[in-house]
């Protein structure tokens, strides 16, 4: 083994949270330099603060990455109708937990993040869409609204400007279909949320009222914040290019120490990750395969290698534990980084097993608005349920990836894609513990019910 | 219906909130199965009525909605997340072990109302699992050993008071009362 140090984290956006000395109350806030980017803020131009987000190149920590600045550019300024800021706490992909900390240990920084970016937007009202689970976080939320009001941080003519923006906090209802933005805004509207279809609907021209809207991820409205502190160039830097700020990483399964960690983009590697961060595997394991971005990215298997050339021309050949913790790494490695929910799995997992916990999820979860989407993901529930109830049949791998097969890129929303990249990825990689389940159908001692 | 003052105060102050009244739906859902454990047809219709609303519009949230309910849980209600982080921890013998413990199983209402229990999707916690949740409080890293002590101190109303089980709320109670203290720094002079 070397001696090289452990990676440290930059906490930019947890910077506070854990500290025993500080709460979620706006005193502690304001004590350690609260809404002073408000401020700032407010005496720039709407616009200036829009192209500061874009320069910063801060890429959305939801899932998809797509490039916030860019999201805001896309907005219908012109239609004249009211615009709307909606803030997507419903994290529930699973895996994920890095949300939690901010909403409950450090609402404030949320607030002020989505203020400024109301302003920018210029948004006539903003909501926090929160999920129905947090039921102190709601509360947490509500509270230090009001703190904020009460110092007319939030409200009605913010800062003594002509700029009002509300803020209101709604609770989902246990349904994952939410955080998909286009259902969250069904929801939001009081309806059951079936995603719309894009396009027409995208929601920065036809979003919440059919009026333009922004939807962002809490920690990608916590960055604006900091973008306002240091300027866009600045931010840019924190990082690699193209993967810009820091990345909070949610580590679950069998290490040591599970958390979350903030790191800058790419500052370290899965290997760093599972070995240094999070002390490593549970004593007498070893590594099986793990999922880099929540349950919805494909997995990786503990001996596979991955090659090819970056967007920047040089070429790589990693194993799983040299893929750099970034956005552009795990999308290289054929995966994602999607919601930064690192699962980690040791020798002793059934992986039919896994997939059959995955599968059911899927199946809980699906809106059931288009057929292959509702149906596929019930039937690859069905069929792994019944390979670990004893009843695996030779053919099922193949039954399994031709149903998969049918969902990707049938369905209205990214959902299908969602349900079907676990069993393809699952199938490609492991598909001998599929075929080995036909002969031996029992669960080994070692490996814990996930079924 | 009967709805306490204190709810009918809530849900006319949460109307305005939303642009548009049908917005509303949820929230006000949530207000009345706070207080009333579920929403029956009677409520569906009232909301439906205060939000100028077809009864449907309210019914097939609370039949698409999970945390939506037709009928009441037990008083006291237990969540066990089911998803694979937590599974990887044990979380299938930990919902098992609350099943022996309390007498009832997952998805049912104990006879005497007391307990239900619900295997739930992911709960957003996954670096601490097996998480359980009671009513609103998040307990952490509830393997099957202490799924069962946990189950005795419900039992024995002490839940609250056990110093061995603080949920993630509490612990930010307590981190709360915390006002800000000046912050310190060592000298620099």
């Amino acid at each position: 083994m070397s001696n090289k140090s452990t990676p440290t984290e930059r906490r930019i956006i947890l910077k506070n949270a854990d500290d025993p000395n500080y709460s979620n109350k706006i005193s502690c806030y304001l004590r350690e330099g609260g809404y002073a980017m408000l401020k700032k803020s407010f005496k720039m131009k709407p616009e200036e603060i829009g192209a500061e987000v874009l320069k910063s190149g801060v890429r959305g920590r939801g899932g998809a990455g797509f490039p916030a600045g860019m999201k805001w550019k896309f907005l219908d300024r012109k239609s004249g109708k009211p615009i709307y800021l909606i803030c997507n706490a419903d994290e529930s992909e699973p895996g994920t937990f890095k949300d939690r900390q901010i909403i409950h240990k450090d609402p404030h920084q949320l607030i002020e993040g989505m203020m400024i970016a109301a302003y920018a937007i210029q948004a006539k009202q903003a909501f926090i869409y929160i999920r129905a689970e947090f039921f102190e976080g709601a509360r947490i939320l509500e509270s230090a609204i009001d703190e904020a009001k009460a110092k007319g941080f939030c409200g009605d003519k913010i800062l003594g400007s002509d700029f009002s923006c509300d803020l209101v906090v709604h609770r989902g209802a246990g349904a994952y279909i939410c955080g998909e933005e286009t259902g969250l805004i069904e929801s939001l509207e009081g309806k059951r949320p079936n995603p719309r279809i894009k396009p027409p609907y995208f929601p920065a021209v036809l979003g919440l009222y059919q009026c333009p809207t922004i939807v962002n991820n809490v920690e990608t409205l916590c960055n604006v914040k900091h973008i306002m502190e240091i300027g866009g160039d600045e931010f840019a830097k924190i990082g690699k290019p193209n993967n810009t700020g820091t990345r909070i990483w949610c580590v679950s399964g069998h290490v040591k120490k599970p958390g979350y960690y903030e790191f800058e983009c790419g500052a370290l590697t899965m290997g760093e990750m599972i070995y240094d961060v999070c002390g490593g595997l549970l004593p007498g394991r070893s590594l099986q395969a793990v999922i880099p971005g929540g349950s919805s990215s494909k997995i990786l298997r503990a001996d596979e290698r991955f090659s090819g050339k970056l967007k920047d021309g040089t070429d790589f050949d990693w194993g799983v534990e040299d893929i750099p913790l970034d956005f552009d790494g795990p999308m290289a490695a054929g995966t994602m980084s999607g919601s930064g929910g690192i699962i980690v799995m040791d020798d002793t997992v059934d992986m039919v097993e896994a997939m059959a916990n995955i599968n059911a999820f899927y199946a809980h979860e699906s809106c059931g608005q288009c057929t292959p989407c509702r149906e596929g993901s019930l039937w690859m529930r069905k069929i792994t349920q019944r390979m670990c109830d004893g009843g695996a049949r030779e053919e099922d791998a193949d039954l399994l990836l031709s149903v998969a097969n049918q969902i990707e890129g049938r369905t209205i929303c990214a959902f299908g894609e969602a349900a079907a990249w676990p069993t393809q990825s699952f199938i490609a990689k492991f598909r001998d513990r599929f075929e080995d389940k036909v002969k031996n159908p029992e669960r080994k001692k070692s490996s814990l019910q996930l079924i | 219906m009967n709805l306490s003052e204190e709810t009918i105060l809530k849900i006319d102050a949460l109307i305005p909130k939303y642009p548009e009244k049908r917005s509303a739906a949820l929230m006000l859902i949530h207000l009345i199965q706070d207080e009333l454990g579920a929403i029956d047809l009677e409520a569906c219709e009232w909301i439906a009525d205060k939000l100028e609303l077809q009864p449907i519009n309210i019914q097939e949230l609370i039949t698409f909605y999970p945390m939506l309910r037709e009928k009441p849980w037990g008083k006291k209600h237990i969540r066990v997340c089911r998803t694979l982080p937590c599974a990887l921890r044990g979380s299938y013998a930990t919902c098992q072990a609350l099943e022996k413990k309390l007498g009832v199983k997952e998805g049912h209402v104990r006879d005497d109302g007391e307990y239900s229990i619900e295997f739930m999707e992911c709960l957003a916690d996954c670096g601490e699992g097996p998480v359980v949740m009671v009513d609103e409080e998040t307990y952490e890293n509830v393997d099957s050993v202490k799924a069962g002590e946990l189950a005795d101190l419900l039992t024995s109303g002490t839940l609250e008071i056990s110093k061995k089980f603080v949920s993630y709320e509490n612990a930010l109670i307590q981190d709360s009362n915390l006002e800000a203290a000046p912050k310190s720094k060592p000298s620099t002079k």
